[in-house]
Order: structure tokens, then C-alpha cells, then sequence
């Protein structure tokens, strides 16, 4: 289905700044507010906008998250493919996000713990043993250049003077 | 006023002497001292040239792109223009005799200026307008004649006020539409009425269309499109507001040849040709930019909406600007004078406009506010305004 140009604006709007709110969003787009209400439930029961999360520099607060993306091979099963043992995966709350892909490996799996030692425990224990999993590969994350369109940049940050003609 | 008039010095130009500090310089200084201050004051997008612009630059760098071009820009970028123009606007220019790449539009307009005036002819401009207009035109020798224009005609000049204006010393018609600092924009109706006005009288029309993209829920017209009015045209235009490129001084100017020809004389001594690099990024920007000058102007339409309903909820009338990125409260209703509020506005609100008396007479009563800033600097800005119009309110009544 698709969208009518007032919920496009409205997507990507919230998308950028979700903190606007009901009444500016309403003047934004030239609609009342009820109207406005009414289209996001809509995009919400329709499971178009997920769900609204704040995008955070846990390093900078100086709580270090640490994060690995697991390359997983797995057999798939008759009938299922890979979405039983995939959907088996991905309710562990230590995932992330995963995806299936191409390539030399199925699943892209990424986890995310409060040490290494957490995650290798949990890579270990938790996912190469499913039957179907044929074998893993972790790679923890070094250094983040940008995260969710956000980059991550110095302190120095290029102004615009304050006045200009 | 801040005019030198009356110094002797033999030092500085008799004609420098005379043309007014900007109105704007003593912002600077008490901006300097002050923390936390929210500027609408600026003139330029908030969002920095898209990435792929300054890559072309980059990789064009890498390659040894370093040395001078022709005196009229490179001719990939001229060729570009001109069909960007012909698709646009449906005006077809010769990059090879009618087009030139220029240091922005700021040398272009200069560049114009002292290519056609003679000392003492006119110089018909809308008032309020861009700052540079009146002192490039006072360095090219020629008079400047204000032609006034109101908030009740948002702010649109008159083809009667351009007639009632002439003399036969009247040489140039300066257009500068969308308008800095009011966002007024002229209809194709509009600008046809002034065409004929042009055609009459035999005017040469100057026209500022750097804000030519930056147009909301509307169509540009551009001047030159209008019938017979090319050959009388010279069209400026430019890269900084369209693609956030202020920082890379390249524009254009494009004219009829022979006036081309006496412009690209000046350039050629003065100038001699924009930064190579500059023109690498405005050549990748026609080609691969619409997307980005879309995605830019529906976000100043947006906060274009919420400025100016914010204004106008505070008690500051504001006209609705149709084109750039600027909204022009009326400032009246505080008995403050545009100068003197503005500067009350940064010391106690900290937040900082520029007085719309810098932009001429006519925008006395007035402050220009850039809407290209972030959505919550603009929320946050309106609430100091509106506390400081509460504080303030009492001029309505005397
Ligand atoms: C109306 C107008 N003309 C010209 C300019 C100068 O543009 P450029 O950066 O191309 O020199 C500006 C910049 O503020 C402007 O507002």
C-alpha cells in the first residue's frame, strides 16, 4: 500500500526529530492536529513506525557498550528455511538486529553486552550450539565512525558567523 | 549614523568615505562578549554542502585540479549551466559568449554595476533590499533611487512605483526577487507588468535570482524568460543558498555578449577566474544536486510555517515570505525603533536579528529572522522573543 503525500511528510519528519510535537507538526504540514493524530496511530497500527528510540554515545557517557557482529552459517530446514532457527536467534535480548544475507554466510547478527567476555559467553553457549548452526564468526566492534546516520565526530565543530548579510 | 562624512583623512577614498559602515558591524562586537546566544541574525543555511559536492572537490584536488581556469569558468561547468538554465527556465544562453563563472554573486553584481554605468546614471532599487546593492552601485559611480515598498503589497515592487521613479538619467532597474531580507517573491503577472515598463523606457534590468530555488508551494519566473527581456537582461546567479555552498565564493553571471564581454574585462584584471575547486563542486552540484535542493527546501518550509505563525502569535505582525529563507516581523507594536530593538533582543534575550533598517529605509519597523536553523533553536528563540515583547508591550498604547 502505499502512502499519500501528507504521512510521507510526516515520516519524514518524525524520522528526523521525533521529539516534534502534535501542534507543530500540525502547522508544518497544514493540518489540524487531530488529523495528525490520527495519521501517526494509523502508521503505528499498520506497524510503519515502529518505534521511537533516542540515539546515544554510550562510549562518550563514558559507559562503553560493547558490540559485535556475528557471521552465522546455518543449514536450512525443510520447509522453514532459515526462518525457525533465524527467528530462534533473533529473541535472544542480547540481538540487536539480524539479518538474513548473501554471501559466504546466511545470518548477520548483531549483539551488543556490557563486555567481551559477556558476548563470547553468549556466542559460545548460546548460539553455536542450535542444531543447524553450522558454524560463527564474531567481529567485535573497535570504534564507531557513525551510528544510525549519525556521524561521530570531534569536538571542533565547524559555525556559521552569527551575523551575516 | 556611522558615516566618516565628516573626518578628514586623506588616507581613505573621498567616494569609500562616504559610503556608511554596515549596519550590522556592532553586532559583531557585542555578540563577541555574550554566551548562549541563538542567532537568526545569519544569512546563510544551516546545513553544510552536501557530501557528495564536497567529494567532487576532493577528488578533483587529488587529480591536480589546482591552477587557473578560463576567465569565464571552465566550460564543462558553463555548458552545464546553460542547459541547467534552459531546462528550467527555458532561457537559452551561449556558454561560449553569454555566460560567466564568477567569485559568487557578489563580484557578479559589482562586476554588472561597473560595466554599464556611467557616473551619475540611476540605479532604480527596491527598498528594502540587499545590503550590497546601494554601496556597489555608489562605487560604480552611478545614483542610487529607492523605489519604496510596503507590507500591504508584500512587499512587491510596483511597476507605477518603478514608473513614477524615472528620470532621463535612469539607466538600471535592480531586481533582487525572492527578496532578501522580506521573502517577497514577483508573479509572472508581476514581472510582466515590469518587463513592459523596461521595454518602454529602455532599461537595463540587473537581476539578483540567487535565491531563485529556494521558492515555496510556487514556481520561479526568471526575468530573462520573459518576452524580449534577455537581451535587456543581466541574470545573476548562484550555488550558495540553492546548495549550502556560501563558503565557496563561485556564482554566475549571464548577459547578452557584448555586455558579457565588458563584465569578463573587469573580471579577467580584477579577479581573473573563481577557484577551480569551487567551480569542480558547482559543476557536480548541477548535475547531482536536485535531490538535495529538495530535501532542503521542504525543510525550510517547514520551519517557515512554524517561524512566522510563532511571530505572528507573539503580536509581531509578520508578512508570509514566499522565497528565501528569511521572515520580516514588524517590530512596531514595542515603540522600539528596529535598530534599538534589535539590540535590546540580543542583550536581554539573547537572541540575535538583524535590524531591517540596514536593508533601507523602507525596513525601518522592522528585523529580518533567518529560518534556516534548527527546528528547536527557532522554538527556543521564539520563546525569548515572546517574553521580551511582553516585557516591552506599552509602545501600542502611546
Ligand atoms: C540577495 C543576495 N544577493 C547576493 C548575495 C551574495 O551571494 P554570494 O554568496 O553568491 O556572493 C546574497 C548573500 O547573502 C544575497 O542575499
Amino acid at each position: 500500500m502505499g502512502l499519500s503525500a501528507k504521512e510521507s511528510e510526516i515520516l519524514c519528519t518524525l524520522e528526523r526529530d521525533p521529539c516534534v510535537s502534535t501542534g507543530q507538526m500540525a502547522t508544518m504540514t497544514d493540518l489540524s492536529e487531530d488529523e495528525v493524530k490520527g495519521i501517526v496511530a494509523d502508521l503505528k497500527q499498520r506497524g510503519i513506525i515502529l518505534r521511537t528510540r533516542s540515539v546515544i554515545n554510550w562510549e562518550k557517557a563514558g559507559e562503553p557498550l560493547v558490540t559485535a557482529l556475528i557471521e552465522v552459517r546455518v543449514t536450512p530446514q525443510r520447509d522453514v528455511g532459515f526462518d525457525a532457527l533465524a527467528q530462534r536467534i533473533a529473541r535472544f535480548p542480547e540481538v540487536r538486529s539480524m539479518y538474513l544475507v548473501s554471501g559466504t554466510y546466511d545470518l548477520a547478527v548483531q549483539v551488543t553486552g556490557r563486555t567481551m567476555q559477556d558476548l563470547a559467553m553468549f556466542v559460545a553457549g548460546k548460539i553455536a550450539p542450535l542444531d543447524g548452526v553450522q558454524g560463527t564468526v564474531t567481529h567485535f566492534l573497535l570504534k564507531t565512525y557513525k551510528e544510525d546516520g549519525v556521524l561521530i565526530e570531534g569536538d571542533q565543530q565547524p559555525s556559521r558567523l552569527p551575523i551575516a548579510p | 549614523m556611522l558615516t566618516n562624512r565628516h573626518t578628514k583623512s586623506n588616507l581613505v577614498a573621498q567616494r569609500v568615505q562616504e559610503i556608511p559602515a554596515s549596519g550590522i558591524r556592532k553586532f559583531f562586537d557585542l555578540l563577541a562578549s555574550m554566551e548562549g546566544v541563538i542567532s537568526l541574525g545569519v544569512g546563510e543555511p544551516d546545513f553544510t554542502t552536501p557530501w557528495h559536492i564536497r567529494e567532487a572537490a576532493i577528488h578533483s584536488l587529488e587529480r591536480g585540479f589546482t591552477m587557473y581556469t578560463s576567465n569565464y569558468g571552465t566550460f564543462e561547468l558553463r555548458q552545464e549551466l546553460a542547459r541547467h538554465l534552459a531546462r528550467l527556465y527555458e532561457v537559452v544562453y551561449d556558454p561560449r559568449s553569454e555566460l560567466m563563472i564568477t567569485v559568487g554573486v557578489s563580484e557578479a553584481l559589482d562586476l554588472a554595476l561597473r560595466a554599464v554605468l556611467n557616473p551619475g546614471d540611476e540605479v532604480l532599487i527596491p527598498d528594502p533590499g540587499y545590503v550590497s546593492y546601494m554601496p556597489c552601485t555608489v562605487l560604480a559611480g552611478g545614483t542610487v533611487v529607492p523605489v519604496p515598498t510596503r507590507v500591504e503589497d508584500d512587499f512587491k515592487v510596483a511597476a507605477a512605483a518603478i514608473e513614477e521613479r524615472l528620470t532621463p538619467r535612469t539607466k538600471v532597474l535592480l531586481l533582487g526577487y525572492p527578496n532578501n531580507p522580506t521573502g517577497a517573491v514577483l508573479d509572472y503577472e508581476e514581472l510582466a507588468r515590469i518587463a513592459v515598463v523596461a521595454a518602454k523606457h529602455d532599461l537595463l534590468v540587473i537581476s539578483d535570482e540567487i535565491y531563485d530555488r529556494l521558492v515555496y508551494e510556487r514556481e520561479h519566473t526568471c526575468f530573462a524568460s520573459l518576452p524580449g527581456m534577455q537581451e535587456r537582461t543581466i541574470l545573476l546567479g548562484g550555488f550558495s543558498k540553492a546548495y549550502a555552498m556560501t563558503g565557496w565564493r563561485v556564482g554566475y553571471a549571464a548577459a547578452p555578449a557584448e555586455i558579457l564581454e565588458a563584465m569578463l574585462k573587469i573580471h579577467q584584471y580584477g579577479a581573473l577566474c573563481a577557484p577551480i575547486m569551487s567551480q569542480m563542486a558547482a559543476l557536480q552540484a548541477l548535475r547531482a544536486g536536485e535531490p538535495d535542493v529538495r530535501a532542503m527546501v521542504a525543510e525550510y518550509n517547514q520551519r517557515r510555517k512554524v517561524i512566522v505563525k510563532g511571530l505572528n502569535e507573539i503580536g509581531l505582525p509578520t508578512f508570509e515570505p514566499r522565497g528565501a529563507f528569511y521572515a520580516f516581523p514588524s517590530v512596531a507594536r514595542t515603540g522600539l525603533d528596529s535598530d534599538t530593538f534589535a539590540e535590546q533582543l540580543l542583550i536581554e534575550a539573547k537572541v540575535a536579528v538583524v535590524p531591517g533598517s540596514a536593508f533601507g529605509q523602507c525596513g525601518e519597523g522592522y528585523v529580518r529572522c533567518c529560518y534556516a536553523t534548527a527546528l528547536d533553536q527557532i522554538n527556543e528563540a521564539l520563546d525569548r522573543i515572546a517574553a521580551f515583547v511582553r516585557r516591552h508591550d506599552g509602545g501600542q498604547s502611546k
